[in-house]
């Protein structure tokens, strides 16, 4: 289990990085590269060429703004992790941060990188689907901001260029009257879940005025399930809309059962949240 | 058959400068026992599951599988070998595996220390559950989890004793 010869490139400046990235077709950027690591070893992934952005300044940034949090290219999910300006600003990252594989890998791997492999098995490409955040590219061509919903093409596709780098992913805050939640069933934790469901609630302070839930390993792509108006049975009108798949793990109907079983819990728990953080917005 | 290209690559392990020449696909793992020469350092999934062969990385642990050779060369790195004390004496965390049978046939034994070494620097005073959460991503195949949750607690008392001390 060795990769196969490809060349390399670490470049200094973003700049160098993209010039490099257009002139070879078959060029794969690496980040953290716990995903694409493995890909390698098992050869199921054999590029070129590496173009090694762990040497480029300014990347490794996650900033709190007020109208939410930009993460850099080179955070690492332990780094996002630990940071409680970005928790309080969108505790959903945190929530689901605490599930994405081992602290270990969670050590090397970056945020950005998890979500433009755009694996629908992954916590936070459906984070930042749910949420309706963005990915910053830079390619030679100039830059440009993908919303989330335009981000996810396949599996393990996203709708990047061959020629563009995702340089930041912007995760909207979390408004005072709206509340998250997250749980996942895995077999073991740090594995990849057998289903994961996430809920973001927007309330009038008390009633429920908009509901989504984001789905993780029951479908190709992030999917997220509008059930503003399937409060009562959440499960039934995201089912309608997934697409559960036998696998070695678990088999289709035992998926379905997992998302009945979470979409009506992971609903209820965001809306509590919603409540008492409008509880304690109104405080005086 | 062309040849690849090799990189000339300085490595910072164990507070020594190794100055190796690898080709760019040489995983981390590989440089570190056939052109360091530290075997100390386990390789067993290369896939980033079983955690055998995990060393530290400007103090935090990661995965020297899933590492490049070529990658590492901003980094300080320590194996197991950069475990002991200055005078060469066991460390916490080893003399605790060795005091509570935490190792059986020793194959994981190498990921376990880097992993808890680092996990007591952050969690100095680990209960039982966080003991657990601290190994939670390495496989032990002799299945001796017991004994190794109590080395985790073990080395954290030999740490006070010997800061005490």
């Amino acid at each position: 289990m060795k990769p196969a010869p490809f060349a390399y490139l670490r470049p200094s400046s973003l700049e160098e990085a993209l010039a490099a990235l257009a002139g070879e077709q078959g060029a794969k950027v690496l980040a953290g590269g716990q995903s694409l690591v493995p890909l390698l070893n098992m050869r199921l992934a054999a590029p070129s060429m590496l173009i090694d952005i762990n040497a480029l300044p300014d990347l490794g940034h996650v900033r709190v703004a007020e109208d939410g949090v930009r993460v850099g290219a080179l955070a690492r999910h332990a780094e996002v992790l630990a940071s409680s300006e970005a928790e309080r600003a969108q505790p959903l990252l945190g929530m689901a941060l605490r599930h994405v594989a081992h602290p270990t890998i969670r050590n090397r791997g970056t945020t950005v990188g998890s979500i433009v492999h755009a694996d629908a098995a992954a916590e936070m490409p459906m984070v930042l689907r749910l949420l309706d955040g963005s990915v910053d590219v830079a390619s030679v061509r100039g830059r440009r901001t993908i919303p989330a919903a335009e981000l996810f093409a396949g599996p393990l596709e996203s709708t990047l260029a061959h020629d563009e780098v995702a340089v930041e992913a912007f995760f909207p805050g979390l408004a005072p009257d709206a509340g998250v939640a997250f749980q996942e069933i895995a077999r073991r934790h740090g594995d990849y879940a057998l289903v994961g469901v996430a809920a973001h609630v927007e309330t009038d302070g008390d009633a429920v005025t908009r509901a989504s839930l984001g789905f993780v390993s029951v479908s190709d792509v992030p999917v997220v399930v509008d059930v503003t108006h399937a409060l009562g049975d959440p499960a039934a009108k995201a089912l309608a809309e997934l697409d559960p798949a036998d696998d070695i793990h678990a088999s289709a109907a035992y998926r379905a059962h997992l998302v009945k079983v979470l979409a009506p819990r992971v609903l209820a728990a965001a809306t509590d949240h919603a409540r008492s953080r409008a509880g304690e917005a109104t405080q005086p | 058959m062309t040849t690849e290209q090799l990189h000339d690559v300085r490595l910072h392990v164990n507070g020594s400068v190794h100055e190796v020449q690898v080709p760019a696909r040489r995983l981390l793992s590989d440089a570190l026992r056939h052109d360091c020469g530290l075997t100390g350092t386990h390789v067993g999934c290369e896939h980033g599951v079983c955690g055998a062969c995990t060393v530290l990385v400007d103090g935090a642990p990661m995965r020297s599988c899933l590492m490049l050779a070529v990658s590492a060369v901003d980094a300080e790195i320590t194996t197991v070998e950069g475990l002991t004390e200055d005078d060469g004496s066991l460390s916490p965390v080893q003399q605790a595996f060795s005091d509570c049978h935490g190792l059986q046939c020793g194959f994981c034994t190498p990921g376990f220390l880097t992993t808890i070494t680092a996990g007591l620097r952050e969690t100095p005073d680990p209960t039982e559950d966080e003991a657990r959460e601290m190994i939670a991503g390495n496989l032990c195949r002799c299945t001796g989890y017991q004994n190794i949750v109590k080395s985790v607690l073990r080395a954290a008392e030999i740490e006070h004793e010997r800061s005490d001390a």
